[in-house]
């Protein structure tokens, strides 16, 4: 057994909640670079430019690379091994995250009543995940979740004989709906299967996975590598002006599901996807 | 085609755009998103003044992160206007021209656009660190309760921005994606 303080949790939360909304992964900043290269339609490229200027400037001045320094989503892989000593597990977390924001100068995007609005103050709560997981360490990792793109997401309950079909044209009308309003290039997280709820969370987890990694079933890599090409297929363009670059990229994670059941759940993330994990 | 305009948005200078025109805007502008925008639409029925004069003016649709010690403002790059779209033909009517932001507008905005004379720029979504460089002044005048939504008065030189929808209702969304996919076919 292994004892962590509280304290830590939110010292981790704070530093992480920073980073992320200042330093685009390197495995986007690749991804973005990537795209500009194969990109042969005048704005777009123009787009992508100054898109990579942006995170060059948040990177090199410390400051957050977009104003929508989100919703903080927060997962925490728990070793089963570990005893958090010293505080309330969720309060850490949110302690963490009031501090970040308010030390990192990022905006507070939280209302305390979905319906009758009003500001929080400090962007708490967290959404706050927990895993318990073999071993003594926690696994933070942090994901400021911007509501432009959150708001274009969907999920579909969708009936087995809608087939890997169904799937494939879903995940192209969500694209294509959300057209310009996301901010793309998108990155575009599938999840399939479990229930209406894990399967949100596949969706999810799917945006926090590296954009440039793959499904580890070559099914559902392939998959992943044929929607991707099918997107960008579609003309919509970064920032919706025309073009090849619609996607930077997509992942997908699946679960077990029902015999009466295949929900798809597709959440979309901006050009500006960001995580930070750290070990504790 | 590329064109740095001086505001105010005059008819004159707003009915010259066309859609996919590259503009840079050096003047005043006024920001504001939903609740703000919510505010001043209840303020109008009212029968009050609004906290800035309309004529002309261009509204940025845009809630900033806070400024560090030694900045103007913090990174402010624009949200999605459809959801000013319930406003934004209110603001028109009593003299709004401008709106800055990103993101598909209903055809009840377009409609008073046409009417109004009126342009609906794009900055780039998610550039809210490079976009922050060309605002020289900041200033809070109204709704502080609001936090980052509150009204603030800048100062911009040079603000990079593509027309998204011009006056006569030409939409850079519908051309550009047709004209890229056209351009693959051949």
């Amino acid at each position: 057994m292994r004892e962590i303080q509280a304290q830590q949790i939110t010292d981790v939360v704070e530093k992480l909640c920073i980073e992320a909304n200042q330093y685009l992964p390197a495995d986007v900043q690749g991804a973005i670079r990537k795209c500009r290269a194969c990109e042969d339609w005048e704005i777009a490229q123009g787009v992508l430019d100054k898109i990579i200027t942006n995170f060059e400037i948040a990177e090199n001045e410390s400051v957050p690379i977009c104003q929508d320094t989100g919703m903080a989503c927060v997962f925490l892989e728990i070793g089963q091994d570990v005893h958090i000593v010293g505080g309330n597990l969720a309060e850490a977390v949110d302690e963490g995250v009031r501090r970040g924001y308010a030390n990192g100068y990022l905006r507070k995007s939280v209302v305390k009543d979905p319906v009758r609005r009003g500001n929080t103050g400090d962007n708490t709560p967290a959404m706050l995940y927990t895993e318990i997981v073999p071993g003594e360490e926690i696994k933070v990792t942090v994901g400021p979740k911007g509501f432009g793109s959150e708001n274009m997401s969907m999920i579909r309950m969708f009936k087995p004989s809608a087939g890997l079909q169904g799937i494939k044209d879903f995940i192209l009308e969500v694209v294509e709906s959300a057209g310009p309003n996301p901010c793309p290039p998108m990155v575009v997280g599938v999840g399939i299967g479990g229930t209406f709820d894990k399967c949100a969370l596949l969706a999810k987890k799917a945006l926090m996975r590296p954009v440039d990694s793959s499904n580890p079933d070559p099914y559902y890599a392939d998959l992943e590598k044929e929607m991707l090409e099918k997107i960008n297929e579609l003309g919509i363009g970064p920032q919706g002006f025309g073009g090849k670059t619609t996607a930077i990229g997509l992942n997908i994670e699946t679960m077990p599901t029902h015999i009466a059941g295949m929900p798809c759940a597709v959440n979309i993330n901006c050009h500006v996807t960001r995580h930070k994990t750290e070990v504790i | 085609m590329e064109k740095h305009i001086q505001l105010p948005l005059t008819p004159e200078i707003a009915k010259s755009f066309h859609a996919g025109d590259s503009v840079y805007l050096t003047g005043t502008i006024y920001t504001s998103r939903d609740a703000g925008h919510k505010r001043m639409c209840e303020a109008l029925a009212r029968g009050e003044e609004l906290p800035f004069d309309p004529k002309d003016a261009t509204i940025y649709y845009v809630g900033p992160t806070p400024a560090k010690p030694g900045q103007v403002i913090g990174s402010a790059g624009p949200t999605t206007s459809g959801r000013m779209d319930a406003y934004a033909p209110t603001m028109m009517s009593v003299g709004a021209r401008g709106m800055i932001g990103k993101g598909a507008r209903l055809p009840e905005v377009v409609d008073a656009m046409k009417k109004y004379s009126g342009v609906y720029f794009g900055a780039i979504g998610g550039a809210g660190a490079l976009l922050a460089k060309c605002i020289k002044k900041a200033e809070l005048i109204a709704y502080e309760d609001l936090g980052a939504e509150a009204l603030r008065k800048l100062y911009v030189e040079d603000m990079p921005l593509v027309v998204i929808i011009d006056s006569e209702g030409n939409n850079l969304y519908e051309e550009g994606k047709a004209a890229y996919l056209s351009a693959k076919k051949q």
